[in-house]
């Protein structure tokens, strides 16, 4: 346990250096403000597809950090120092995942609401995204983790972990947007169950394809 | 450190698809050291991380007793953090005891630039940052690269002293290296002495 948070709260601190935190943000916001000037001021519109708009965003935004997930420690000979210190892969992953969660999910949800309001989107629906986020979170960054552990070590890894990761994304957006026009919560409880697995299988797939790729 | 121990036996490695070396027998305990020498290509590094268990052996078995520090071309730390602090990291993983970063980094002379960020090292200093790291982590196997590139005269003395001060508390040492370093008696492996035969390799 003292491990998990040894690595964790290092990964967390990293990725604060290296200001990546802000890009997700950064990049959601914007495309919230561009989004009424491609389909036009129309409020009803915006109100019916913003929701749907603003989860291919926060979709799109997990993909940026990407490359910097494992990579450059695995370059710099970290996750080989930890390996050597009897620590498994899995753990390396997994307290990854809670770092890369914690500086990803919740400044996401937090850009959410200033995006939403650019999108003139009503309460229910602001308050159905923030769940359905809190929910889809995790699994966004799971992915993102997964498909960097995939193409670590790899050239032009960061086109390469697209092309991986919104295939195996189309379950989260589905489920995802689905929560905004769904009354009964049933879109929610699939979500949940979507990002249940992603968070369970990561570090398992994740730390095989650490180990698989040392050489 | 006592009972410390590192033997290999019949050890053959292969990556690659290329069989790189084979029949590599050592036997090292408390206080043993061992110098790997070869030419570029022959497969020191590949040995060196197979000792550290990070590759597995073709065939063969390795047996290690107590921790390993693995000192390679790769510094392994955080190159925003200064040095002080990104060594730390690495000593609270290994809990070592308090005062070994800075015991390690005076053992390196490197006192002076513990506030200096990481990414501005030279690097000779990086060099002596990674062995600071070997040292602060307070395993009793030592494996070193080539631990002498890019070191000055008066830091290769600091090397000397260090790897000296730790075979006499009975820790092990193996190093690949060009340059004559103060290891005591040293079991001398040529790699060149394991290259598979071609012949029977091809077959």
């Amino acid at each position: 346990m003292r491990m998990l948070w040894l690595l964790a709260s290092r990964d967390l601190g990293a990725a604060w250096r290296s200001s990546g935190l802000w890009l997700p943000i950064a990049f959601l916001l914007l495309v919230a403000s561009l989004y009424p000037f491609a389909v036009g001021p129309d409020l009803t519109l915006l109100r019916r597809t913003g929701g749907g708009m603003l989860w291919i965003a926060a979709l799109l935004a997990s993909l940026l950090p990407v490359d910097r997930l494992i990579a450059p420690d695995r370059d710099a000979g970290v996750l080989d120092q930890i390996a050597l210190r009897g620590i498994s892969d899995e753990m390396v992953v997994l307290a990854r995942l809670i770092a890369h969660w914690l500086g990803f999910g919740p400044p996401l949800m937090l850009a959410t609401l200033p995006a939403a309001a650019l999108l003139k989107l009503d309460g229910g629906t602001i308050w159905m995204l923030e769940a359905g986020l809190l929910v889809g979170t995790p699994a966004l960054a799971a992915l993102g983790l997964l498909v960097a552990t995939l193409t670590a070590g790899l050239r032009s890894s960061g086109a390469l972990a697209g092309l991986l990761a919104l295939p195996l994304a189309v379950p989260l957006l589905i489920f995802g947007a689905g929560t905004l026009g769904d009354g009964s919560g049933a879109a929610l409880k699939y979500l949940a169950a979507a990002s249940l697995l992603l968070v369970a299988i990561t570090p398992f797939a994740g730390g095989a394809a650490i180990r698989a790729g040392r050489e | 450190m006592s009972g410390a121990g590192l033997h290999l036996s019949d050890v053959a490695c292969l990556r690659g698809g290329r069989m790189l070396f084979r029949g590599v027998s050592l036997s090292l305990n408390a206080g043993a050291s061992a110098l790997l020498t070869g030419p570029n290509g022959v497969g020191k590094s590949s040995l060196l991380r197979l000792c550290a268990g990070l590759l597995p052996a073709f065939s063969g078995t390795i047996k290690r007793t107590g921790a390993v520090a693995l000192a390679d071309e790769r510094l392994a730390l955080d190159s925003e953090l200064p040095l002080a602090r990104a060594l730390d990291f690495w000593a609270r993983l290994d809990d070592s005891a308090d005062g070994a970063v800075a015991a390690a980094l005076n053992a390196m002379t490197l006192a002076p630039l513990a506030d200096v960020p990481v990414r501005m090292l030279s690097t000779g200093q990086r060099k002596r940052a990674m062995l600071a790291r070997v040292i602060a982590s307070g395993a009793p196997i030592w494996l070193l690269d080539e631990p002498g590139n890019g070191l000055d005269t008066a830091s290769l003395d600091l090397l000397g002293a260090a790897v000296a001060a730790h075979l006499a508390a009975g820790g092990i040492v193996v190093t690949a290296s060009h340059q004559p370093l103060p290891l005591g008696a040293p079991v001398t492996l040529s790699l060149t002495d394991h290259l598979p035969d071609p012949a029977e390799w091809d077959a």
